[in-house]
């Protein structure tokens, strides 16, 4: 085993003991801040696909996520008022129903926007991607069935099969295990040969197309992949504050998803899980002693951008290693 | 006469003026080498990127094997079998030798849309690709990051993954640029066995591997093909001692 399978593993145990330990001695608080590290890190590890493997830098992955947030509120609130939406479908309280809608909605959405944004790379795809995410948050703002600028609350947490998802450490479960499956999902792309290609892509891109891969199907693929995981971490979020809002979908949420990515080690696959733990541990512990916490979050990165590039993970376990 | 693999009619390209690309026709046969000179700004490079797509022509046609390729992508040209280097060493650099080669196998084999299955653990990819390097003798630095080979090696690299893409038509641009004397007498040797595999359309500066290896040679000069012929009739050739050659002869 390798110093960053270790590293890996040490970190996923850690993020598996504390909710439970903490449970234990009853800080209830504790749990709910390390589901928030969990979810977090599930948004990042769908950014980290197109944007640390792909080097799709996209300022607009709030939009999925939100998406994700609305596709579990708006569907909770019909299965309340037993409202029929479309076709006649009534909603649903269920997470997994609530989660494959919100991939749906994401992966059409991400397709849309991609086809076109795709078109261009750098500073252009960066802007077009913000630009694209802003209407969709200016769309729920605007859009008044469901709460509009108020938001829409969810009354009661949606449930799923065999657990008491009102209970943290059960709703902690569910989201531990939705990231497992995405980061054994991300490793297995990552090595594949579609990650291979990917990889290429972002170094390379004349390289690839001129053995006969074209780019733009494999970034495509990527970009919306990438949406649909950001989009049921949206759900889970919005599961967590039983709350859903457009600032889900705000730009300051893009944003904070590139931080987590950057600070846990941009490509690499635990990177994710270690940015959004150390984001929400300094949110939290630098929250409490100022309110300019964000100074010192910008430091940090200032730091991490110059001179530590792999991020936490990179810190402690190495340089990435490529076969 | 054999069919030509490659056959580019009347080829036109300007930028606003400059006439870059000016009724440019060449034919490549079977087991081949022509070997393309001109002195510098004769728009080599321009022809270059028009032939594998990555200029587009404003008329003329590119024909690989009899089919037109004239307006298709560089992805698509390089799926039909054209087999290109670059004139300065074009790797993904954070990939082994080997990944690089296996790359351009996996690209060859068909699907890059398989996300499952470790690429490392695909022992077909492997040995095809282990067998490229072993050809062009860059096997014992298979497992070297790219961005870590010495210059000589990675044109050797370029060479491996063209030889990995089991290519029609050979474009290679430059493969001694950069080379040591050492260097460049290997490769000639190794590209004089590589034209029974696949005709090579040749860009080269170094004179001595133009005359050892080519068969025939076109002299380029602003824009338009002056001469095609034998090593012998370009060398006696009295516009092209002119215009290019001058002392070299």
């Amino acid at each position: 085993m390798n110093r960053e399978t270790r590293v890996n593993l040490l970190l996923l145990v850690l993020l598996l003991a504390v909710p439970f330990v903490a449970d234990a001695l009853g800080q209830t608080f504790t749990v709910t801040l390390v589901t928030r590290i969990a979810i977090l890190a599930l948004a990042a590890v769908g950014l980290n696909i197109a944007l640390g493997l792909g080097g799709l830098v996209s300022f607009g992955h709030a939009a999925f996520f939100g998406i994700g947030g609305y596709a579990a509120g708006i569907l909770a609130s019909h299965a309340m008022s037993g409202e029929p939406m479309l076709f006649g479908f009534e909603g649903s309280a269920q997470m997994p129903v609530i989660w494959i809608v919100a991939m749906l909605a994401a992966g059409l959405v991400s397709l849309a926007i991609g086809v076109i944004s795709l078109r261009t790379s750098g500073v252009y795809f960066i802007m077009i991607t913000l630009a694209f995410a802003q209407m969709v948050y200016y769309f729920a703002i605007s859009w008044p069935a469901y709460g509009g600028e108020d938001g829409l609350s969810i009354t009661l947490r949606n449930g799923f099969p065999g657990l008491n998802t009102m209970r943290p450490t059960e709703f902690f479960l569910v989201c531990f295990g939705v990231l497992a499956v995405a980061l054994v999902l991300s490793a297995l792309l990552s090595a594949s040969r579609f990650g291979a290609a990917l990889q290429a892509a972002r170094q390379n891109e004349v390289r690839l197309a001129s053995i006969g891969i074209a780019p733009m199907p494999i970034r495509l693929t990527a970009f919306v992949l990438s949406a649909m995981i950001t989009a049921v971490a949206g759900a889970l979020y919005a599961d967590l504050n039983r709350f859903v809002s457009p600032s889900m979908l705000s730009w300051h949420m893009s944003g904070e998803l590139i931080v987590l990515v950057i600070l846990g080690g941009t490509g690499r696959l635990m990177g994710p899980v270690a940015g959004a733990a150390l984001f929400v541990l300094l949110e939290f512990w630098l929250g409490g002693i100022t309110e300019r916490w964000q100074f010192f979050l910008g430091l940090i990165l200032l730091v991490t951008v110059l001179f530590a590039r792999g991020g936490v993970i990179g810190l402690f376990a190495g340089k990435e290693r490529h076969g | 006469m054999a069919e030509p693999v490659l056959e580019i009619r009347d080829l036109h390209k300007r930028f606003g003026a400059l006439k870059a690309t000016d009724g440019v026709s060449l034919d490549l046969r079977p087991g081949e080498i022509h070997a393309l000179i001109g002195p510098n700004g004769a728009g080599k490079s321009t022809l270059i990127h028009q032939i594998c797509g990555t200029l587009r022509q404003d008329s003329g046609a590119i024909r690989l094997a009899g089919q037109e390729i004239g307006a298709l992508s560089v992805a698509e040209r390089a799926r039909l079998g054209l087999g290109r280097t670059f004139q300065i060493s074009s790797l993904i650099g954070a990939f082994s030798a080997l990944r690089n080669v296996m790359l351009a196998v996996q690209a060859g084999a068909g699907s890059s849309f398989r996300f499952f299955r470790p690429v490392m653990r695909d022992r077909g990819l492997r040995d095809q690709a282990m067998a490229r390097l072993e050809r062009v003798g860059l096997a014992a630095r298979a497992h070297v990051p790219a961005s870590d080979l010495s210059h000589g090696e990675k044109r050797q690299l370029e060479i491996a993954i063209a030889l990995a893409l089991d290519a029609k038509a050979f474009l290679l641009d430059e493969p001694m640029a950069g080379m040591g004397p050492e260097g460049s007498k290997v490769l000639t040797g190794f590209l004089d066995s590589l034209r029974h595999e696949a005709p090579i359309l040749l860009v080269e500066h170094d004179m001595d591997a133009v005359f050892a290896l080519a068969d025939r040679i076109s002299v380029l000069v602003y824009g338009r093909v002056i001469a095609t012929g034998t090593v012998e009739e370009i060398r006696r050739d009295p516009t092209v001692r002119t215009a290019y050659l001058g002392d070299h002869v």
